[in-house]
């Protein structure tokens, strides 16, 4: 496969290497910032023409980030939720008293930050609101309108309003472990990532069901397209989109597949505003696949190993890429 | 880190057994022990364990039952999460530990490796590891399934607390985990006092290592805390008479948890042979706590290995045949009320 891709449209040459110097996680863009998120300890903080910087954020393993355009928030297994803004500064927002790992966080609209740690998920609102999971929180998710968080448990998700603790949680129900957790734009669905090798969906309006299932391996990644057109995941060998642009979303449908390769996808990342979706493989390639034809470009060879982080900034301008051993860059598509 | 570290999985060893048979005596003692090494140990009580250099992280034994309206496919959901989290500080331990409470069951932490593609990439099980109190342990696989669990599951057996009892006692007590489980290592030891290449590194869970799937003999009482092979066969899958003396000690038959041990010299055709163990795994999976085997296939110049946890199952190609070996099929089932006569007619029928 590789072959055949090495002779496709490049844009490898706009590419700025990086050395994350240490396995990356994560990558988002503050403004035209790169920052990648190391497995620990601290981001590398990479901004145009100035040299890379280390910026230190935990004590210990970083396990999940989140962010917008000016703000990245992050978890630690040192038991705090921290920050780090466009200039660089890093701030504490919240330390658990239990000292318990902080598995996920959100951020919503307005900026307000959602963490969670064991079966406690936890909003900042104007005060500090907990809600108790029935078991360990497998993902968050802010809805699009009003202050909502979807939080996903086994068998099932719960829908929290923080500002109404006395208001019980609407409960989302299907059997079995669900780790991940995605609202589409418009708030209509979501969609959570399940212990086995499928999503679980959920029409918010009438709490109907749908399946997406058919993917080899769990699915670790995902995304909307521009305007929530498609659901875009890892989970095989190609990319899978599942279409949400009608009333009943993937229901009675099937994916669209695109970018087919022999290494499993690792990373999927949408563009801003067109409908692209970059694609990272368990080689270390980087695709761009544009959804209208088909049509790919490349944007890392295949390398070492496996592809842990993707991000555009938000104009789309900009595209980060890292692997599993810290071998990263920043292209400039301008 | 260099490449060829960071491609290394991580081994997982599981420490299980029953309350109060000496599970954090031994946890102490493998982080005690001047070996130079650092462990992630993932315990269920911040209890008294003594860490400087270590990591230690809590868990829930949250099992969650996979959404295929199979009952025994369960993974450890908190194992899931906690892995993925360790990872990320790979390099800075190891080894890790998972300390299981006493009533756990071992299944669902082993099962987790076979699931979850993520965590089975980057780690590896290494073995299962029960410690079974000398004088209690009796009563205890007569009044507590968790702990015949344990012994039926594990890789490694340590009779803890050999000082508190008898001599006799101590056979008798280790034939009653041979009617269990005729194929763990069983160690003998005072305090969990044992040499610790004996429990980690052990490699249980490698096709590639599974090369003896004899029964393991019973200890010599000379040979005090060590185990070793016997040459003498010993088909443990049929049953014997209560108390019966064999070599010298008593064996024991288990009432409702007993291995099934075949064998086959004629070459298997796979085309029999698959459909009828996934067909077994399929109706059986909850009784089945364990099985490995050894195959050989009709017009196949290689070995085919093959491992299960209940319904889960794991094979390949091992390696060619070596000249001088005996081309022959072995296989082992571990198991609650198993159906042996249907199981031994069901294998014989595989053969091309």
């Amino acid at each position: 496969m590789t072959d055949t891709r090495s002779q496709s449209v490049s844009v490898v040459d706009r590419t700025r290497a990086v050395a994350a110097g240490a396995p990356v996680i994560g990558a988002h863009f503050l403004g035209r910032a790169a920052v990648f998120v190391l497995g620990e300890e601290a981001l590398v903080f990479v901004e145009p023409e100035a040299e890379p910087r280390r910026i230190a954020i935990h004590g210990g393993a970083i396990l999940a980030t989140a962010a917008n355009d000016e703000l990245i928030v992050s978890g630690g297994d040192d038991g705090k939720v921290a920050a780090i803004n466009t200039e660089g500064e890093v701030s504490t927002l919240a330390a658990d008293a239990k000292h318990r790992w902080i598995d996920h966080v959100a951020l919503g609209p307005d900026g307000v930050v959602a963490w969670s740690a064991g079966k406690s998920a936890f909003v900042q609102a104007k005060e500090l609101r907990e809600f108790e999971a029935p078991s360990t929180v497998g993902g968050l998710a802010f809805l699009p309108k009003g202050l909502r968080l979807a939080v996903a448990h086994y068998n099932g998700a719960s829908l929290w309003f923080p500002n109404a603790p006395q208001a019980a949680p609407e409960k989302l129900e299907w059997k079995g472990s669900h780790l991940g957790i995605t609202v589409s734009p418009d708030g209509r669905f979501l969609v959570t990532t399940m212990q086995e090798p499928m999503l679980h969906g959920w029409r918010l309006a009438d709490g109907k069901h749908m399946r997406m299932s058919g993917y080899a391996t769990r699915v670790t990644s995902l995304g909307w397209t521009t305007g929530g057109r498609f659901l875009a995941t890892s989970g095989s060998t190609q990319l899978i989109l599942w279409p949400f642009q009608t009333k009943d979303g993937p229901m009675g449908k099937q994916p669209r597949l695109l970018a087919p390769s022999e290494q499993r996808v690792t990373v999927v990342v949408c563009h801003p505003r067109q409908e692209i979706v970059a694609i990272g493989y368990g080689d270390g390639m980087v695709l761009f696949v544009r959804l209208e034809d088909g049509a790919e470009i490349l944007a890392k060879k295949p390398g070492t190993t496996p592809v842990s982080a993707l991000a555009w900034s938000a104009d789309g301008r900009l595209f980060a890429f890292a692997t599993e051993d810290g071998e990263a860059g920043v292209l400039d598509l301008a | 880190m260099s490449e060829q570290v960071s491609a290394e999985k991580v081994p997982v060893t599981v420490l299980t057994g029953y309350l109060g048979a000496g599970k954090t005596t031994l946890l102490n003692r493998i982080l005690s022990e001047p070996h130079g090494k650092k462990y992630a140990v993932i315990v269920n009580e911040f209890g008294e364990i003594g860490i400087d250099n270590d990591l230690v992280v809590g868990a829930d034994e949250e099992v969650f039952e996979m959404n295929n309206g199979c009952i025994c496919c369960t993974v450890r959901g908190d194992l899931v999460r906690i892995l993925d989290g360790l990872m990320r500080r790979k390099g800075k331990f190891d080894a890790v530990i998972v300390e299981t409470t006493g009533l756990a069951d071992p299944a669902p932490v082993a099962q987790t490796f076979f699931i979850d593609e993520n965590i089975g990439r980057r780690t590896r099980l290494d073995a299962v590891v029960a410690v079974a109190d000398a004088k209690w342990l009796k009563d205890r696989l007569k009044d507590a399934p968790e702990a015949k669990n344990q012994i039926a599951f594990a890789d490694v057996i340590l009779i803890n607390k050999t000082d508190l009892v008898s001599r006799e006692e101590l056979n008798e007590v280790e034939a009653r985990i041979r009617a269990i489980n005729p194929y763990a290592k069983i160690h003998r030891t005072e305090r969990a006092q044992i040499p610790l290449d004996e429990v980690l590194g052990r490699h249980a869970f490698d096709l590639d290592r599974i090369l003896d799937i004899e029964p393991e003999f019973l200890v010599n009482e000379e040979d005090h805390g060590h185990s070793h092979g016997h040459d003498h066969h010993h088909d443990h899958g049929h049953s014997h008479a209560d108390g019966n003396r064999h070599g010298g000690l008593k064996h024991y038959h288990d009432e409702d948890m007993q291995s099934v041990s075949l064998r086959s010299d004629a070459p298997l055709d796979p085309d029999k042979f698959f459909p009828w163990v996934q067909e077994l795994v399929q109706k059986e999976g909850p009784n089945i706590l364990r099985c490995k085997g050894i195959l050989s296939f009709k017009n196949d110049d290689d070995r085919f290995v093959f491992q299960g946890v209940h319904m889960i199952l794991d094979g390949n190609h091992q390696r060619p045949w070596n000249k001088d070996e005996k081309r022959n099929s072995r296989i082992v089932f571990i198991g609650r009320n198993l159906p042996e006569e249907k199981i031994r007619q069901g294998f014989a029928s595989c053969t091309a």
